[in-house]
């Protein structure tokens, strides 16, 4: 963006000021950076990236590889709030139109325009750079377009869905482990991405409720996906670098076995909780271990949890472990609270079903 | 570009810190500001005597009014500001994280607005 305050400075003492500076300047830095993305374009050819670049999926819209790594970088500043860093990024880098990300994350379109406004004059005024971060930067960098594109993905996966969400995320995945072959969390993120969303269609029944992963129809799973994802797994692994997407992946990948095996589950669950602790990580891993160990053993770790007095699974798996502890007015209770909770009627209905069936 | 280090602590926080505690900040503050000229990026800094000193004025409908007191009071306070050049918010918010005061306050890092440079005719 700096050379278009030049560009200005040159031309607004022939041409007089323009009557919106602002947008001038944005228009002249996006022209001249598309300029610039078309002369690069012979000098790509010549480089190794034209070797990635091939692998990423057609789409002549798409901007240059190497560009678009920058420019990922730059819409998940931290100097950007969260909101607008998802909005920028959905909107400059995924291509994706003003009205299609509103819908999608149920704002007004004005609302969304203003957001997007705002974010790219302040990457104008603060002067955020427009580069991959230098090394010392990079962890915690990462690790923020990481987590935009995994909330990109969540809102999508819902309930309820939204197909559109989710495989947007998959692509901006897909770019990152293409640009950023050496990070073991980019492709951690991006398997765990897949083999989440191969699940997508037995996850939710006709009638819009949750299905949980135990009684979900398997072969309404989408088996390419899932082998993908698994390949993607490896990729992360082989780079020997633990991290906390790769872990959940890993989860994912020992919940699509047959034969599940909740003490292995119950571990990764431990090491995941060693790199992120949370209550929420615990409750997942109590859920696990009551699976392994019975549910007396999962009620135990799952009543030491602080801190999800509001979270409705923690309640409804507080309830599931009473019932089959056969404490059902318990149960009934935690069920009930559970549902006074639930973030949508789909999820309430569910609970309530649950408690009506004691 | 230019960036404003806006320097807000609680004097509080200050007035509670062991003699120790306190010389060894000013000595990270000197030690801070001799890096920042050092490395030529340096405009100007200041440390502002406390609020305790400071008068508010505003003229209201041709009528001058004088308080006793900051703009408003609030807990955490400018207390001094660094005036730096950088290429990058990046930069500016690495010499910002470098301000002893970011440990116990925050520092607020604007940009000056820079005005098109006229080319004489």
């Amino acid at each position: 963006m700096q050379d278009a305050f030049v560009r200005a400075a040159e031309r607004w003492p022939v041409d007089g000021v323009p009557a919106n500076p602002g947008a001038w300047i944005v228009v002249t830095a996006r022209n001249r950076a598309i300029d610039r993305i078309r002369r690069e374009q012979v000098l790509l050819r010549k480089t190794e990236l034209l070797a990635r670049a091939e692998q990423l999926p057609e789409d002549e819209e798409r901007a240059i590889p190497d560009e678009r790594l920058e420019l990922i970088f730059a819409c998940c500043h931290p100097a950007l709030a969260a909101e607008a860093q998802i909005a920028l990024t959905l909107s400059l880098v995924g291509g994706l139109k003003t009205a299609d990300i509103a819908h999608a994350f149920l704002v007004p379109e004005s609302t969304l325009a203003q957001r997007l406004v705002r974010a790219k004059r302040k990457i104008r005024d603060a002067g955020i750079p427009f580069r991959v971060p230098p090394d010392p930067l990079l962890p915690e960098r990462l690790a923020a377009v990481l987590r935009v594109v995994y909330l990109v993905f969540n809102a999508g996966y819902g309930p309820p869905v939204r197909r559109e969400l989710c495989a947007e995320a998959i692509r901006l995945a897909l770019v990152l482990a293409t640009l950023m072959p050496n990070e073991a969390e980019v492709h951690g993120l991006h398997a765990l991405l897949l083999l989440q969303d191969a699940r997508r269609d037995a996850r939710v029944a006709a009638d819009g409720s949750l299905v949980l992963l135990d009684e979900q129809d398997r072969t309404r799973w989408d088996e390419p996906e899932i082998a993908e994802g698994r390949r993607a797994l490896e990729r992360a692994l082989t780079l020997r670098t633990p991290g906390p997407y790769q872990l959940q992946a890993a989860i994912a990948a020992a919940h699509g076995e047959d034969e599940r095996d909740w003490n292995a589950i119950a571990r990764l669950y431990g090491r995941l909780a060693a790199l992120d602790p949370s209550p929420v990580v615990e409750l997942n891993r109590a859920v696990a271990v009551a699976m392994a160990d019975g549910p007396a053993a999962g009620l135990d770790l799952v009543e030491r949890i602080d801190g999800l007095a509001d979270y409705y699974l923690f309640h409804s798996t507080r309830a599931d472990l009473l019932r089959r502890l056969d404490r059902n007015d318990e149960a009934k209770v935690a069920y009930e609270r559970a549902a006074a909770l639930a973030p949508s009627s789909v999820e309430r209905d569910f609970l309530r079903a649950r408690r009506g069936a004691l | 570009m230019q960036y404003m280090l806006l320097i807000y602590d609680d004097p509080a926080v200050w007035a509670a810190m062991p003699e120790e505690e306190s010389n060894a900040y000013y000595g990270e503050y000197m030690a801070f500001t001799n890096a920042l000229r050092e490395s030529g990026k340096l405009v100007s800094a200041d440390q502002l005597q406390p609020t305790s000193t400071a008068t508010s004025v505003r003229v209201r409908k041709g009528e001058t009014l004088t308080t006793d007191g900051p703009f408003a009071e609030t807990k955490e306070v400018l207390g001094g500001y660094y005036l730096i050049t950088a290429d990058s918010l990046d930069e500016a918010l690495e010499w910002g994280a470098k301000v002893p005061s970011s440990k116990v306050g925050t520092i607020e890092v604007r940009p000056v607005v820079e005005y098109p440079v006229e080319t004489p005719a």
